[in-house]
């Protein structure tokens, strides 16, 4: 083994440490800083001669100069292997569950995965097979997913596999394939392996672009504004919009195999929410817990700053490697602006020339590198994989100019925009579908994909309500510049066409068992019965016979909306809300 | 203090707020004194050592004494501490002796998450614009947002006395001598002195020292929830000038400020303090109301807004000049933790019947404009502007002091009498059962 490069702290400016080093490093290089009997984790960030940058990712109180470091020749790194699902790791990996004591102790390294644990392996592949990185050589059950153990994603060019073991239980540590390489030189493999999580995995043949739907149970991202398989999209929101509400519906209800929460630099409050709920929780898909299906990141505000930026790279890298087993993994990070002010942070400490509200400049960069690393992808086998991201931003003063919101809104092919307005007057979710897109919409792709699975005209029904909505928009102004009774009875009945689209198809009650997620079924149904509506014409004598009429209507449907898909109680809404339909429809 | 302890006498440079000297085997965030003052190690730079001084360096000569304590900030903890009055430094200031006990590093380390538990207990308080509409539980964290003209250390208070906790911290920065005599008065007559331990940095004591009064007044929240498993309860007011201090510090430091000449990690430092609000599963729980005033009501300057993203909501106080009481205003209050304990602690109504007030309300803030445009109101539009004022006057204002099922009642009253069920549009079970006619 090499001999590690070491060297001595000479400056300590909070978590920014200034190392004098006796030989190489690299940038991004892991160190471990020596305080008493701990040690400190930090991650090379510059180097300037013979003095290296390292941000800690720890608390350095008590840190004295002359202090002994220790670098260790590799960047930081993640250990992939059966046992990541049902975990609560820390931004850098450590298993939260397996520290002591009810504070986070400063230099507890704890270990992602049980190294003693046995687990069933099947292989897939046999001897003399030929094979190459992220290659599947065989299969355990972690729960009850198939976890597929592949060739290192580290290892470059053809192998041939000179053995590989049996069907039997080994642990993560146990030699379970040896591969031979074209000169020769036998590699033996483990269930375990190492990333490097700022790079991406690109064990796979082929990068398409997004073509099938990812189903999120949330009517107004389905319906109105849909996220595909591998597809990037973002929500950003002003405080108090329900951005975290809508975050962990998408979790509860999204169609994926795999899921992973980032809660990185966010309320630990709301990471205790999703510890003790998603345990309860009964996957919708499977009739099992949702827990054994989800992996969470959990690096909350008060945990340290520099391990909240790798908190995103490290669930990042996690959903690739589940991806590379043909999953379908929904990624959600909240928030990625906590993310971007860490870098803010650090920058500032290295007296970095700012950019805009002093976030470094390459700010657009590192996000575009981040949401490029999402996507469907052909493995090497032919079969597909997808992680699928939606980070959330959380817009300094709610206002989208600013340079988070910016960089994202380049980067992700969706966006959600949160509304103040609709949050105030509870119009939940408060996504403003006008304000919204999705540019999956235009791709040829998605209309071939709903042609076939929803129906003929999806995209035009989908615009057709749209359309409803502005109108209703542009009525409502209009009503408020001229008032009630000036204007045609016609502007009344479209501002309450819209209304009723807004109540009905919009608008969501995530607490609601039954209303918190919609089948693609069930919205096809309602949107275009909606829709069907809203190209009727209606008969009223006044203006003021419109609006009780629509908010009976309404109500009706949104009783509906609370009522099992056909059940009798939903089909006695639906008769009801149609008899008085023929009160006023026009023939 | 040890026998080996160094004297330093030879200062490099001063600014406003800190000095800088050559020293060795010095730590990061360690105390010190210079020239009699408490000083705290910001920057360590080869062999520099930077001091920021809390008092301020004033008169401090280039030859001054310095001493480095060799620990970080530190608190005493022990029930001794109860009824007491400190300082920013958490010494004495009621005239009464030293506390003796353990000491305790200020500042310490997070809770890990996942030996939190989840909050699911109701923190009542009587006044029905929190009570009803955004429910307080313990170990949130939850600002009141008010203009420096509202009553938001009366209403605070209020809430402390009703609360009923174990224990109550009152972290003081910037109080007005004033302030600070109402608080030790009203805690005096309530009788519950012993309950109460309070850190305080008045007006008159350098803005700086402020920046210790949190990490003070929560390493003593933590004592009692921890080690007593007590429900404590934490007052910060006011968190503003917290935050003015940090970034005056920042200033001298010459870092590069970010969004209102703001320090870039205002989020953090912020967040390092309230999210030492907590539920252990023992059943200690540490609960935070603070308060951050606003100027003119802008919460989108960078301390309101950043503390928005941290806290689990935050009251907001509005002068409601029609029925002329402040009242909490219902659109722009929010409570994160209310739906933990709302129609599972409280009546299964309770979530139904928020709502639909609040969207009646909305249609009355409608029905005014309306009516400030000149034009003319419809019958639906006078009914919700009558709603409006009676449910202002009811249930929002600051002195209504209610039983939960109590506001309950009085909505579902109000609803009926201005109102047919259709447009209250409330699940037909709760209908059934409490439009009583």
């Amino acid at each position: 083994m090499n001999q590690k490069t070491t060297g001595k702290v000479v400056s300590i400016i909070s978590n920014l440490v200034l190392v004098h080093v006796e030989g190489p490093v690299f940038q991004n290089e892991i160190c471990y800083i020596f305080l008493n009997d701990e040690k400190l984790m930090a991650e090379v960030i510059k180097v300037i001669g013979e003095i290296a940058y390292v941000q800690v990712f720890e608390s350095t109180r008590g840190l004295k100069p002359n202090s002994k470091v220790e670098f260790e020749g590799h960047m930081l790194e993640v250990k992939l292997g059966p046992g990541l699902l049902s975990k609560n790791f820390d931004g850098l990996q450590n298993d939260l569950d397996k520290m002591e004591g009810v504070f986070l102790k400063r230099g507890g390294y704890t270990h992602a995965l049980e190294e003693n644990k046995k687990w069933s392996f099947t292989p897939l592949a046999k001897a003399g097979d030929r094979v190459t990185a992220g290659d599947w050589l065989g299969n355990v059950k972690e729960n009850w997913l198939d976890h597929k153990i592949m060739v290192p994603f580290k290892m470059e060019g053809v192998f041939t596999i000179e053995k590989i073991v049996g069907a039997g239980d080994y642990t993560i540590l146990d030699t379970i394939a040896e591969l031979k390489d074209d000169n020769g030189t036998l590699h033996p493999v483990t269930m375990m392996q190492y990333w490097p999580v700022k790079l991406a995995i690109k064990a796979y043949k082929d990068k398409p672009r997004p073509f099938r739907q990812l189903e999120t149970g949330v009517r107004v991202i389905d319906s109105m504004n849909p996220i595909l398989e591998g597809g990037t999209g973002f929500i950003p929101g002003p405080f108090g919009t329900g951005k975290t509400v809508l975050q962990h519906a998408l979790a509860k209800y999204a169609d994926a195999d795999i899921i992973i929460m980032a809660a990185c630099g966010e309320r630990a409050n709301e990471v205790v929410e999703i510890f003790s709920e998603f345990p309860m929780l009964d996957d919708p898909r499977t009739g099992r817990k949702l827990y054994e299906r989800t992996t969470i990141i959990a690096n909350t505000s008060n945990m340290p700053v520099a391990a909240r930026e790798a908190s995103v790279y490290t669930a990042m890298t996690i959903g690739e490697y589940y991806r590379a087993m043909g999953l379908k993994v929904f990624l959600l990070a909240d928030s990625t602006s906590r993310w971007a002010q860490a870098l803010r942070e650090m920058s500032n400490r290295l007296e970095e020339l700012p950019g805009q509200d002093a976030f470094p400049m390459d700010l657009s960069a590192i996000i575009s590198g981040f949401y490029a690393r999402a996507g469907i992808v052909y493995l090497n086998n032919g079969k597909t994989g997808s992680v699928t991201f939606i980070g959330t931003v959380s817009p300094a003063g709610g206002n989208l100019k600013e340079p988070v919101t910016e960089s994202t809104k380049k980067a992700a092919r969706c966006f959600y925009a949160l509304s103040q307005n609709r949050a105030d007057s509870k119009r939940y979710p408060a996504i403003d579908t006008l304000d919204s897109y999705s540019k999956y919409l235009e791709y040829p792709e998605f209309i071939e994909f709903a042609k076939e699975k929803l129906d003929e005209n999806w995209v035009n029904i989908v615009n057709e309500a749209r359309n409803v909505l502005v109108r209703g928009k542009e009525t409502q102004e209009q009503i408020n510049i001229l008032g009630d009774d000036s204007v045609p009875i016609d502007y009344h009945i479209i501002l309450w066409k819209s209304e009723l689209v807004d109540f009905i198809i919009l608008q969501q009650d995530a607490f609601d068992k039954v209303d918190a997620s919609t089948s693609m079924e069930r919205q096809k149904y309602m949107l275009e019965k909606m829709v069907k509506i809203t190209r009727a014409s209606f008969n009223f004598e006044s203006f003021e016979e419109v609006a009780p009429y629509f908010k009976r209507l309404i109500n009706t449907y949104k009783q509906m909306n609370y009522t099992v898909y056909q059940s009798d109680d939903f089909k006695k809404f639906e008769q009801e809300a149609a008899a008085m339909l023929e009160e006023r429809m026009i023939k | 203090m040890s026998a080996f302890q160094k004297v330093y006498t030879k200062i490099s440079q001063i600014t406003k707020a800190t000095c800088s000297l050559k020293a060795t085997g010095i730590g990061f965030d360690e105390l010190a004194y210079i020239h009699g003052r408490l000083a705290q190690v910001v920057k360590i730079w080869g062999d520099e050592i930077t001091l920021q001084v809390f008092s301020g360096t004033e008169g401090i000569p280039t030859n001054a004494e310095v001493t480095f304590l060799g620990k970080a900030p530190t608190l005493k903890v022990s029930d001794e501490l109860c009824g007491r009055f400190f300082n920013a430094f958490g010494q004495p200031i009621d005239g009464g002796p030293e506390v003796d006990g353990e000491e305790r590093e200020i500042g310490g380390p997070s809770v890990n998450p996942v030996q939190r538990k989840q909050p699911s207990e109701l923190i009542a308080t009587g006044i029905a614009g929190i009570d009803l509409n955004n429910t307080l539980v313990s170990g949130q964290k939850i600002p009141f947002f008010a203009d420096p003209d509202q009553p938001y250390n009366q209403v605070m208070a209020n809430v402390a006395l009703k609360a009923q906790a174990d224990r109550i911290i009152l972290g003081g920065m910037g109080l007005t001598n004033d302030d600070y005599l109402y608080f030790k008065n009203l805690f005096e007559n309530a009788g519950i002195l012993d309950h109460i331990i309070s850190f305080v940095n008045t007006t008159e004591a350098p803005p700086v020292e402020r920046l210790l009064v949190p990490d003070m007044a929560l390493t003593a929240a933590e004592y009692f929830a921890v080690d007593k498993n007590e429900k404590v309860l934490v007052l910060l007011t006011d968190m503003t000038l917290y935050a003015d201090a940090l970034s005056i510090v920042s200033n001298r430091m010459d870092q590069i400020p970010s969004k209102d000449s703001m320090p870039g990690s205002l989020y953090s430092d912020l967040a390092k303090i309230y999210e030492k609000a907590v539920q252990f599963p023992n059943g200690g729980s540490i609960t935070i109301i603070a308060v951050t005033t606003l100027s003119g009501g802008d919460i989108t300057h960078a301390i309101p807004d950043n503390t928005g993203y941290i806290t689990e909501g935050q009251l907001f106080l509005r002068k409601d000049t029609e029925i002329g009481k402040v009242i909490v205003d219902p659109f722009r209050s929010l409570s994160r933790l209310k739906q933990l304990v709302i129609g599972k602690k409280t009546r299964a109504d309770h979530p139904q019947v928020m709502n639909a007030a609040i969207r009646l309300y909305a249609d009355a803030a409608n029905a005014r404009t309306k009516l400030e445009n000149g034009f003319d109101l419809t019958d639906y539009d006078r009914r919700v502007l009558d709603f409006a004022k009676d449910y202002s006057n009811d249930l929002l204002a600051i002195d209504v002091d209610l039983k939960v099922d109590q506001m309950l009642d009085r909505t579902w009253e109000l609803f009926r009498k201005y109102f047919n069920k259709s447009e209250v549009a409330i699940k037909q079970e709760f209908t059934d059962k409490y439009w009583k006619q």
